[in-house]
């Protein structure tokens, strides 16, 4: 499976949590915390479970919670693709 | 401290969207009750439901409370959101912890619950949503509607099944008596899946007619148990210093008294306890029966019931001594939304000096000795109206009302 994007965190995190009250997502948001986006550790579990079964890869719920800004959940989910392959 | 005042009603019911809709459709004996369309119910015996038309989540909430909310929380947030509104009480203006949540729950999110144990056994636990572990919850319209307006004063929920919109009102006192200035009150419910009716089937007291005007006929020789509906109100209410210190000019009416009780075992072969729920929330409200000007009923619509709770109004006000009416039968029984929607339609009977009448409901049965107002509205000089509300499985409570004092 291809390297997951920005562009496909966020249509997984709208799916699951919903649109940001306080942020455009298509915006430049790589290095934002999902805590300022208005994301809180129950929205996190949701994207990462979805994440998880579209790309087949596990996530710990610890670690996915260390994860406080989209390039980091992109680095680790992407870490884990590569582990993968 | 002095008695608590309702200055703000937000409805959501199948007879209409916001307090004056609701009103008016309910002055006019307008009727919501219908076939189920929300789900298939050819393989059930209950088809009849009062649904609410109409209502669109996204219209009214970001939708980052979409993917975490059952339908019956996304009711109680915008209720809740209209009631604020009508009281003229802007959350961020109220300090931070003397405003909290009081709402009664029956059941919990159930259509959220349904669709999540439906992917849990046909998809396996990893396609089960985080949000389940709070959107089923029966505290959770207390949780959101406090969250949503950052009202971090005390909080808490009731579940005493379709006695509970009087029970939250009266915690909602308690509250207020304990210091708080504002609370938020009342319940919406909504059970309307496969999961949620097959509980409420199980009471055995859902009516099996397919007829919308002749399944829920309480106190009529032809009563046949209850349609359920979805939906309720939420109140505001307030230490009146505190409203006055805030600006309010007018208010819905005075919480003039409460009690509950509960019934003792069905074998015991003694009778209910509302007549003294009734009696004593009259004592708290320092009334005699004769200053009683209305009765809304809880009208359950299974023939003791009706008898039960009709001798308890005959012993208390005398054989047709008070008008009574129960204008559910036009929603059907909204659990623990029922009793808080008799209380905001009290409130606009006393304001309008009006009694909104009992659609459907013609023909008493033999031995019902009350007044029941059928048929037509009734004009009358209304100045305190007690609502009763009992719950399965043994709850009686009983709310006296009084109006505003004329300027």
């Amino acid at each position: 499976m291809s390297e997951m994007t920005c562009t496909d965190l966020v249509a997984i995190i709208r799916e699951c949590a919903g649109d940001s009250d306080t942020a455009d997502l298509d915006g430049d948001i790589l290095d934002v915390s999902f805590e300022e986006l208005g994301y809180d550790s129950l929205a996190m579990l949701e994207t990462a479970g979805q994440t998880q079964r579209r790309y087949g890869i596990t996530l710990d719920d610890d670690v996915v919670v260390e994860a406080k800004t989209p390039r980091e959940f992109l680095d680790l989910v992407n870490g884990k693709l590569v582990a993968a392959a | 401290m002095n008695k608590p005042i309702v200055t703000g009603i937000g409805v959501l019911a199948p007879t209409g969207l916001g307090t004056e809709q609701y009103w008016a459709a309910t002055r006019n004996g307008a009727k919501g009750i219908g076939p189920v369309s929300r789900f298939e119910t050819e393989q059930y015996p209950v088809v009849l439901a009062g649904e609410i038309d109409g209502f669109e989540a996204r219209e009214h909430l970001a939708s980052r409370l979409l993917p975490q909310t059952d339908h019956m929380t996304r009711l109680a947030l915008v209720a809740a959101d209209w009631a604020l509104a009508d009281a003229g009480a802007k959350a961020e203006e109220l300090p931070e912890f003397s405003a909290g949540v009081v709402t009664a729950s029956a059941s919990g999110g159930f259509e959220f619950g349904h669709r999540e144990l439906e992917a849990l056994w046909s998809k396996g636990s990893e396609h089960v949503s985080a949000y389940q572990s709070f959107a089923w919850f029966y505290a959770v319209n207390t949780g959101q509607i406090s969250i949503r307006h950052g009202l971090r004063g005390a909080g808490g929920v009731v579940v005493t099944e379709q006695a509970g919109g009087l029970d939250a009102f009266a915690m909602a006192r308690r509250r207020l008596r304990d210091g708080a200035g504002l609370m938020l009150t009342g319940g919406v419910d909504s059970a309307l899946c496969p999961w949620g009716w097959v509980a409420q089937i199980a009471c055995g007291r859902l009516s099996t007619s397919a007829d919308p005007e002749r399944a829920y006929l309480p106190f009529d020789s032809a009563a046949n148990g209850f349609v359920p509906g979805e939906g309720g109100a939420i109140l505001v209410v307030e230490d009146p210093e505190s409203a006055a210190a805030r600006g309010v000019a007018r208010d819905y009416g005075t919480f003039a008294g409460y009690s509950a009780t509960f019934d003792p075992p069905p074998d015991s072969g003694r009778p209910s306890a509302l007549r003294r729920a009734i009696e004593n929330a009259l004592d708290d409200a320092g009334c005699q029966p004769s200053d009683v000007d209305v009765v809304f009923a809880d009208g359950a619509g299974v023939p003791e019931l009706d008898l039960a709770e009709a001798e308890a109004i005959s012993a208390v006000f005398g054989a047709n001594g008070v008008p009574v009416t129960a204008p559910k039968t036009a929603t059907g029984r909204l659990y623990s939304g029922g009793a808080a929607l008799d209380l905001a339609t009290a409130l606009l009977a006393l304001r309008d000096g009006l009694i909104p009448p009992t659609p459907n409901v013609s023909e008493l049965a033999p031995g019902i000795d009350i007044d029941l107002v059928t048929g037509q509205p009734r004009r009358a000089d209304l100045r305190t109206a007690v609502v009763l509300a009992r719950g399965y499985g043994g709850y009686n409570s009983a709310v006296v009302l009084r109006a505003p004092d004329k300027p």
